[in-house]
């Protein structure tokens, strides 16, 4: 069985860890990572409940295909209900640490309750403790990894930790595994620092935790999957060459690269923050950004950015600390350090990003953030004695400062780390927060994109791109071409895209494999290595009935229709310039359409019809 | 004509793919904890290193064992280990100047690198071509090929 049949219970009040067998009917109706966390989540906490309260819960989980040689079989989810959002939070994450729990014997390891004093869990096969992490608290994500490794000795230890955004309580607090990879979004990091859980470390040495059902079908279909990933356009030559960055200059021709906190559509530094910028050499030192692209766990694709900075850059001038390479910005971070503020320093950007992969932020929702802070002092709302700083658009300068101290909650940096919601809310302007469900966009204009724009609004963890990855349709072609301003199809194109993502979470792999593979690609290789019937068929309906449950706890969060929805500039105000010109999301006409194909009433609650349907 | 696993630091993405598919071959295991190739990350120098044994001619690690439990496939090139006769007493893991052989605490043995017999496991999984299996007597060539484009006997062409 490719699951190893055990969660880690370990309840931070008491200071116990225990082992309980997994939910195997559980496991069948949900597959794994993202769905069967959801389960227990929903099982298990009220969803009413305060998100940095003691009753929160944090799952760290695995998926059946992680730590197996399915190609990116290496990832890990932490689900939790989100500070940002009041929504259910689940962020997915790759490097070493996922495939690591797995050896190690766990599926999963639900967290509970609240240490009294800073903890971190080490997990050595099936032995569990809880040990004092005092001496950690104040510590950086990279120090923390590494002085835990050493006091172990043991240099093939993993460890998830959260730096001094998670301990401060930046609402977009991330938890960095493998010192830059991240469970980014909707503030996961800022739960695990409530609980004083500062790191999960963890070493897996047993040969008999799990298995694959089938080997030999496991194989060919493991090799087939990555055939075709390495035949593949965009996962075969644009990803390991350009990163997701590969789509910086083509979002920016398209006119849908929003910028300066939404008013522009398109920015005219986009080409010295993109992927092929990162290749060129440097006037001032003659290198380039980029030194390497780096993989995760069983990744065939290595889409990952490995950067390393110009030491004379202003930001690092004086911090050798920032001078050795690693991880580069990828398309999300640098559209939200960069575009979204009107920043075209890409060595500002790399430096802002190792903050955020130091620190254990959010650069989605802090560059956006910091965006949103620019729109107000621009109206003349927010003002350089307050901020402590002139807060111009596209100040490199303004950036890097504010990364610093929303790393470390110093100044001004405490305000910009609550989010662009309650920075907006706090000065009397909540229409000009670039968010939805308090979860700032990523790169993708929802007026540029019809698509993305629906995607936007009815994703169930706020703001996101990887719920429902529009583009690949709308931009990309795949699987088929649909114009970026059309509407119709959409809703039904996005459920189908939803749901899929769903499975792809669940099962523990990328869903970057998705530029590349479609279901008849990625079914196989689960039917080979779970037991039972993995049809198609029932891959969607399990990727639905996630999607559903998450809906269920949002519900039941008091989340409802009218959360489903824009900001008014996306609604109301056209886009100025470009391909795009004129355009605004056309919600209106597909939310009533998107309820429709999901099986939801008109107030966007799950028809008992569905729920039966779906067994929920 | 034997073949040497040839490895390309510079074409590594340290995926671990042949990590484990090393673990596989031995242990029928995903483990890496198991294999016998280790791919070391230098981060700050944005490097990823595979390395394993390079099967010694005159091997310090078969020189050293006692019970002589280390044995030369003539075939392959490769020292084997000989596991019922191993008794674990692990001098061979001092003896070699690489570390390439460990011992294995599950099983009372050391394991190293055996070529898999011929069809090394690792090299099929590597999925940039930083770990190949090639004529043992020509491991530079590609070296020499990307060194020999760059020479120009011709200026006129230029």
């Amino acid at each position: 069985m490719a699951w190893t049949k055990k969660v880690l219970r370990v309840n931070l009040t008491a200071g116990t860890c225990t082992t309980e067998p997994l939910n195997q009917q559980w496991a069948q109706d949900y597959l794994g990572q993202r769905g069967l966390a959801t389960k227990y989540l929903c099982s298990e906490i009220d969803p009413k409940v305060d998100p940095l309260a003691e009753g929160n819960k944090l799952i760290f989980v695995t998926g059946p295909l992680t730590g197996t040689m399915a190609a990116t079989g290496g990832r890990y989810s932490v689900v939790t209900k989100g500070p940002l959002t009041g929504a259910i939070a689940c962020s997915n994450s790759g490097g070493y640490f996922g495939a690591e729990l797995k050896f190690a014997g766990w599926d999963m390891v639900i967290f509970e309750g609240r240490s009294a004093k800073p903890v971190y869990l080490l997990i050595i096969d099936g032995k569990a403790e809880l040990l004092d992490a005092s001496h950690l608290w104040g510590k950086t994500t990279w120090h923390t990894e590494e002085t835990i490794k050493k006091a172990h000795q043991d240099p093939q230890i993993r460890v998830a930790s959260i730096g001094r955004a998670g301990e401060s309580g930046v609402m977009y607090a991330a938890i960095v595994n493998d010192l830059h990879r991240a469970a980014g979004r909707s503030g996961v990091g800022a739960v695990m620092g409530s609980k004083n859980l500062k790191a999960v470390a963890v070493r897996g040495t047993l040969t008999d935790a799990y298995q694959v059902a089938n080997p030999e079908a496991f194989f060919t279909a493991v090799d087939a999957g990555k055939a075709v990933l390495a035949a593949n356009g965009v996962t075969g030559v644009g990803l390991p060459t350009y990163g997701t960055q590969v789509l910086m200059n083509i979002i920016n021709e398209l006119g849908a690269l929003p910028s300066y906190n939404h008013r522009e559509a398109q920015f005219e530094g986009a080409n010295a923050i993109g992927g092929e910028a990162m290749h060129e050499k440097r006037p001032t030192d003659g290198k380039p950004n980029l030194v390497k692209n780096g993989a995760c766990f069983g990744c065939t694709i290595a889409c990952g950015r490995i950067s390393r900075m110009d030491p004379n850059h202003f930001s690092v001038k004086d911090k050798p600390q920032y001078h050795g390479a690693s991880g580069g910005v990828e398309y999300e971070a640098a559209w939200a350090l960069g575009a979204a503020n009107g920043v075209s320093d890409l060595e500002a950007l790399t430096y802002a990003n190792f903050l955020c992969n130091e620190d254990g932020y959010d650069p989605i929702s802090f560059g956006a953030t910091v965006g949103a802070a620019m729109e107000l002092y621009d109206l003349g709302i927010l003002t350089e004695a307050e901020v402590g700083l002139k807060l111009t658009w596209g100040s490199a300068e303004a950036l890097v400062k504010l990364a610093e101290w929303t790393a470390v909650g110093e100044g001004f940096g405490k305000i910009i780390g609550l989010g662009s919601k309650r920075l907006c809310a706090k000065y009397g302007r909540p229409e000009l927060s670039m968010t939805v469900k308090g979860q700032e966009f990523p790169a993708y204009d929802g007026r540029g994109l019809q698509g993305m724009g629906l995607e936007y609004a009815t994703s169930n963890r706020g703001a996101c791109h990887v719920r429902g990855y529009m583009v690949s349709p709308e931009v990309l072609g795949i699987p088929v071409k649909m114009e970026p301003q059309a509407t119709e199809g959409k809703p039904a194109m996005l459920k189908a895209f939803q749901d899929l993502t769903a499975v792809v979470d669940s099962a523990g792999i990328c869903l970057f494999t998705t530029f590349a593979w479609g279901l008849q690609d990625i079914q196989p290789q689960i039917q080979a290595a779970c037991e039972g019937d993995w049809s198609e068929e029932r891959l969607l309906l399990v990727g639905e009935r996630i999607w559903n449950l998450e809906r269920e706890f949002n519900l039941g969060a008091g989340l409802s229709k009218k959360d489903d929805t824009l900001p008014p500039r996306l609604l109301t105000e056209a886009i100025k310039t470009g391909p795009q010109k004129g355009a605004v999301c056309h919600l209106d006409k597909m939310l009533p359409e998107y309820y429709e194909v999901r099986g939801w009433s008109a107030e966007g609650v799950p028809t008992a019809a569905t729920r039966t349907r779906l067994s929920l | 004509m034997q073949k040497s696993l040839h490895i390309d630091p510079n074409k590594c993405t340290g995926c671990l793919q042949c990590e484990m598919a090393c673990s596989w071959e031995n242990h029928r295991s995903f483990t890496i904890a198991k294999s016998r190739i280790k791919v070391f990350s230098f981060h700050e120098a944005a490097r990823f290193v595979p390395y394993t044994c390079t099967q010694c001619d005159e091997a310090w690690c078969m020189m050293a064992c006692p019970t002589e439990a280390i044995k030369l496939d003539p075939v392959t090139g490769a020292k084997i280990v000989l596991d019922p006769t191993c008794v674990g007493c692990k001098v061979c893991t001092i003896a070699c100047p690489f570390g390439t052989i460990n011992y294995v605490a599950s099983s009372g043995k050391v394991q190293k690198c055996d070529l898999c017999g011929g069809a090394p496991a690792c090299a099929k999984a590597c999925p940039t071509g930083a770990i190949t299996f090639v004529d043992a007597d020509w491991t530079g060539l590609e070296k020499m090929r990307q060194w020999a484009d760059k020479t120009d006997t011709n200026p006129a062409t230029v």
